[in-house]
């Protein structure tokens, strides 16, 4: 693999995956995206299709059905990219854990980089968990180079 | 053009790498001033550089049942299209690089070619949202070609009857002669509403909002792009970029061709200097009052509204321009 230009961090468009989350953290990622918060501020944008993400937004604890279609989403994302957990559902399952129409938690179904827990999390948690990401892609990059 | 054929290449890549450097310079302003205006820091202005190099190292992904060739072919056209279009406008002080061989109804077609290749690339995608950008990008590029060609065609017509023997369809005639020298009362006002008509057409031109129709993110998901990634996407971003700059350049050739150097009494390198900047400021004024603007205040239209508006109110003030020069002649 590619040396990461150092430009990459600096332009990270995301995805909001829901996997059958209550919608708290949902609002949470847009209020993110609003004005008071600014994402745009680095670089970060929201993006309609995961053929242009960086980095995939997971809410939800992964019902059954959604499984499949997560990872469709990840392998649909081109690489380099990172997954980010919002919530404490997708990070362990919440109060959904144990349940029988649940697959999740996300780490379960496709490789995860951050975890952001909170219900909801803030704004400012997603904001960071968005920009650590970044960092996990260069961990990622650097041991892929010294293999 | 002065020089031999290695003059012509460098003046060539010039205009080519400084196109596409301008574009996204624009396009960073484009955001920071969208950004201030909703009460945001926003992005650096160096954040479409960004963009770019990162789209760069993206993986490109071809889906399976896309027609391959007719996908990865779309970007390089759309591109190759908005970036000759350098070539056949007036920047600056300049006359165009290549204004002996085409002239304005060569930068009509040239600026229907990145929608038509979008829409190419779209149906090739075999994603149905892409299909969808597809379909509504056609309708908008029937829409907004009518009042456009009417507009320009009227210009030119207007200036044949004053230089009856100079070729007036020339960017760079168009360019040395701006009507407002020589029309009447009559024929200025037809020229405002003829301008104003192409500021219309502007963001439509370039889909932005509320014209972003075709590419609507928040309803088919990027629409004609959304099946492109990596490098495809990084073209396609390019072309957007440089077709801004491209517009709003025929827009200061047809209207505000002035310079500033003659006026200052300058002359040698310092004249084409000024000129140059000037140029670059009507550029981002035109920018500013067609895209910046109109895009934090309105929302986007439905396909039909858009049409409607195209067809009705925008196509009569054109025509209406029209008529006015025409009577301006006749008066």
């Amino acid at each position: 693999m590619r040396r990461l230009p150092r430009s990459f961090k600096r332009a990270l468009w995301v995805y909001h995956v829901a996997t059958g989350s209550c919608n708290g953290c949902d609002i949470e990622i847009v209020a993110a995206l609003t004005p008071r918060y600014d994402a745009e501020r680095f670089g970060i944008m929201l993006t309609g299709t995961p053929r242009h993400a960086d980095v995939l937004l997971v809410t939800g604890p992964v019902t059954r059905p959604m499984r499949e279609r997560l990872i469709r989403i990840y392998d649909q994302t081109p690489d380099p990219k990172a997954v980010v957990v919002v919530g404490g559902c997708g990070s362990t399952g919440g109060v959904f854990y144990d349940s029988y129409n649940v697959r999740g938690p996300v780490d379960a179904v496709v490789p995860v980089a951050v975890y952001v827990p909170g219900c909801p999390c803030r704004p400012e948690a997603i904001l960071d968990g968005v920009v650590k990401a970044a960092v996990e892609l260069e961990k990622l990059e650097r041991s892929e180079v010294s293999a | 053009m002065t020089g031999g054929i290695g003059a012509a290449i460098w003046q060539g890549a010039t205009v080519l790498i400084g196109g596409a450097l301008l574009g996204l310079v624009y396009k960073g302003i484009d955001r920071k001033l969208a950004a201030r205006m909703q009460a945001r820091i926003g992005p650096p202005l160096r954040q479409p550089f960004f963009d770019v190099v990162k789209l760069l190292a993206k993986e490109n992904v071809v889906p399976d049942h896309a027609i391959a060739w007719l996908f990865n072919g779309a970007p390089v056209v759309s591109l190759a299209a908005v970036s000759s279009l350098l070539f056949y406008l007036p920047l600056g002080g300049f006359a165009p690089l290549l204004g002996g061989h085409g002239d304005l109804v060569l930068v009509i077609y040239l600026l229907a070619v990145p929608a038509i290749a979008m829409m190419v690339g779209g149906f090739a995608a075999a994603s149905p949202y892409a299909s969808v950008g597809a379909q509504r990008e056609m309708v908008m590029l029937m829409s907004y070609e009518f009042p456009l060609v009417i507009a320009l065609v009227s210009i030119a017509w207007r200036l044949s009857t004053i230089l009856p023997e100079a070729s007036v369809f020339s960017l760079s005639v168009l360019a040395a002669n701006p009507l407002w020298d020589w029309v009447g009362p009559l024929g200025a006002v037809g020229l405002v509403l003829l301008a104003l008509a192409l500021l219309v057409v502007t963001p439509a031109e370039l889909s932005k909002i509320p014209f972003d129709i075709p590419e609507a993110e928040t309803e088919i998901a990027g629409g004609l792009l959304a099946e492109y990634s990596g490098r495809n996407l990084a073209l396609f971003y390019l072309a957007d970029a440089v077709k801004t700059v491209a517009m709003a350049a025929l827009l200061v050739a047809l209207f505000f061709p002035y310079g500033l150097a003659d006026r200052l009494w300058l002359s040698g390198p310092l004249a084409g200097l000024v000129d140059v900047a000037f140029f670059l400021i009507k550029v981002l004024v035109v920018v500013f009052f067609s895209v910046i603007v109109v895009r934090v205040g309105f929302a986007r239209l439905k396909i039909d509204q858009a049409a409607r508006l195209f067809w009705i109110p925008v196509t009569g003030i054109s025509l209406v321009g029209m008529v006015l020069l025409i009577l301006d002649r006749v008066a």
